[in-house]
């Protein structure tokens, strides 16, 4: 017997669960996965116990969290609170599946970032390489700052504008007002925009993502069982990932050559072309991430990232390609690429009333890095 | 004399080196013995050959300015004083680029320097041990 006996060629999703979004009192990250499985499970139409992997992401208590589900899976791990790690966790599932090793894998995800109140900058935040020595004493903490800065180098290179990082926040907002669970509904107008507060100037208060409390969980297994689950199932067709770790947290490209690798590689694993997409799920910590991806990902051409996002082009019923229909993290809620995930297999389940991507076959999540992924969901199998 | 309330680095064997020279008015950093890049970590190993081995270089202090911000948010309450600030990352003219703050400006707003402005080093003293590399426009 050689080591992999029964390699599966598809994987698909067969479940997917969410929690509330919001300040949720009396969950912790482990409970806040917990809740989330429980939802996916039963879209899924399976027991806890039918689950043999088990990867979870910033809810690091495996423990408890076997414990109190009552699981005895084959593979179980954790990986750590970044959202960098999200496509990590999905490869891996994808790979444990893949091999044959494993069959109903969840990957769970449970962020109580609300409530705990885990900052991000300031002390005790390691972002940034070498931060306490040579950023701190200058004041210099938090992903919005760097964000800020490579806006800043966008703007100085392409003559990018902060009302084009207007669009994006408007476009995500319109979004969330068609999607029940969206924390933030209320529409946003440009003159909104212009007047939020700065927080790391040139970036404002709309520019920077919701962090809430929550949890989000997915159901995946080979594609030759997944006809098997209540679900009409939506296929994994590529995952890819290319670190830009090396060029520091400011990189010269803003990731443009390492997000170029994984958009040839995962779309040649698919065998999607650009024009088959029909909506797409960004990671969107702040606003200028989206550029860059859309950019990097070749959805325009380098340095035409602003001017693409102008008119409507990432809004549903209007562009060419829906973004981030359920609001995105920016008005949804921060959910480190997960809700983003849920998104994609939701839309193309279909039946999501006035945000349904129409005829939606193709979605694609796109994250810029510094672990730049992207992955490839579709109706289809092949 | 009021007490000084940011965030002050901490110094370690691999870093003592640069805080002994900036206490001194002097910008170094370490270079790599074997391809001769500059490093603005503290560590033996090089990134760009991969190779192990540093010494010590002077910088000349110049630059310019690479990327700016400015916090209007108190993520450090001793920066809490003199809100908003300004951060730069600068790129020296030998290659490396450090995170910074530009003084000497009239307002220090954004518009004041603007990417690209040439600046040079000042040594600003906080106590015996700690004395930080800010920059200033250079006055034409």
């Amino acid at each position: 017997m050689s080591l992999i006996s029964k390699r599966k060629d598809s994987v698909a999703v067969v479940g997917v669960g969410t929690t509330d979004y919001g300040a949720l009192v009396g969950h912790d990250a482990t409970s806040l996965g917990i809740w989330a499985l429980r939802n996916a499970a039963e879209d899924a139409g399976i027991d806890l116990q039918d689950i043999d992997g088990l990867i979870c992401q910033r809810l690091t208590d495996y423990q408890k969290f076997v414990q109190i589900t009552n699981t005895s899976p084959k593979l179980v791990t954790a990986l750590p609170g970044a959202g960098r790690m999200t496509g990590g966790t999905i490869q891996i599932a994808v790979q444990a599946i893949l091999s044959g090793m494993l069959d109903t894998v969840a990957v769970v995800y449970g962020n109580d970032g609300r409530t705990a109140g885990p900052r991000y900058g300031g002390q005790g935040d390691n972002y940034g390489t070498g931060a306490d020595e040579m950023w701190f004493p200058y004041g210099m903490t938090s992903p919005g700052a760097v964000h800020s800065m490579l806006f800043q180098r966008h703007a100085h290179m392409y003559g990018t504008k902060v009302e084009q990082l207007g669009a994006i926040a408007m476009a995500f907002r319109k979004h969330a007002g068609l999607n029940p669970a969206a924390v933030m509904k209320k529409p946003i107008a440009m003159d909104d925009y212009l007047a939020s507060r700065f927080i790391c100037e040139p970036l404002r208060l709309l520019d920077y993502c919701l962090i809430n409390d929550g949890g989000v969980a997915m159901i995946l297994t080979a594609g030759d069982r997944a006809k098997d689950f209540k679900q009409r199932p939506v296929y994994v067709r590529g995952v890819s990932q290319v670190s830009r770790l090396a060029q520091g947290e400011l990189p010269d490209d803003f990731g443009y050559a390492a997000m170029q690798r994984v958009s040839k590689t995962v779309r040649e694993m698919a065998e999607v072309k650009r024009e088959d997409v029909d909506a797409l799920m960004i990671y969107d910590n702040f606003t200028p991430i989206v550029i860059f991806v859309l950019e990097g990902f070749g959805f325009c051409p380098r340095g035409e990232g602003g001017r693409f996002v102008e008119n409507g082009t990432l809004e549903l019923g209007r562009g060419r390609y829906p973004t981030n229909t359920n609001g995105g993290h920016l008005s949804e809620s921060y959910m480190q690429g997960w809700n983003l995930q849920a998104e994609a297999v939701r839309q193309l389940r279909g039946g999501l009333g006035t945000r349904q991507v129409p005829d939606a076959k193709v979605v694609q999540y796109l994250q810029g890095g510094p672990l730049s992924t992207s992955i490839i969901y579709a109706t289809e199998a092949s | 004399m009021n007490e000084y309330i940011k965030p002050l680095p901490p110094i370690g064997e691999q870093s003592k080196p640069f805080w002994n020279a900036t206490r001194e008015g002097r910008l170094q950093l370490p270079r790599c013995d074997h391809c001769g890049t500059f490093h603005t970590y503290f560590e033996p190993w090089c990134s760009h050959c991969g190779k192990e081995g540093v010494h010590w270089e002077e910088l000349s202090g110049r630059g310019r300015i690479w990327a700016n911000c400015r916090f209007h948010k108190v993520y450090f309450p001793g920066f809490a004083p003199e809100m908003p600030y300004n951060v730069a990352m600068v790129e020296l003219e030998e290659g490396p680029r450090i995170m910074t703050n530009i003084v000497g400006l009239p307002n220090g707003t954004l518009d004041e320097m603007p990417i690209g402005t040439e600046v040079e080093a000042v040594f600003e003293r906080i106590n015996d041990d700690v004395t930080l590399v800010k920059f200033r426009p250079v006055v034409t």
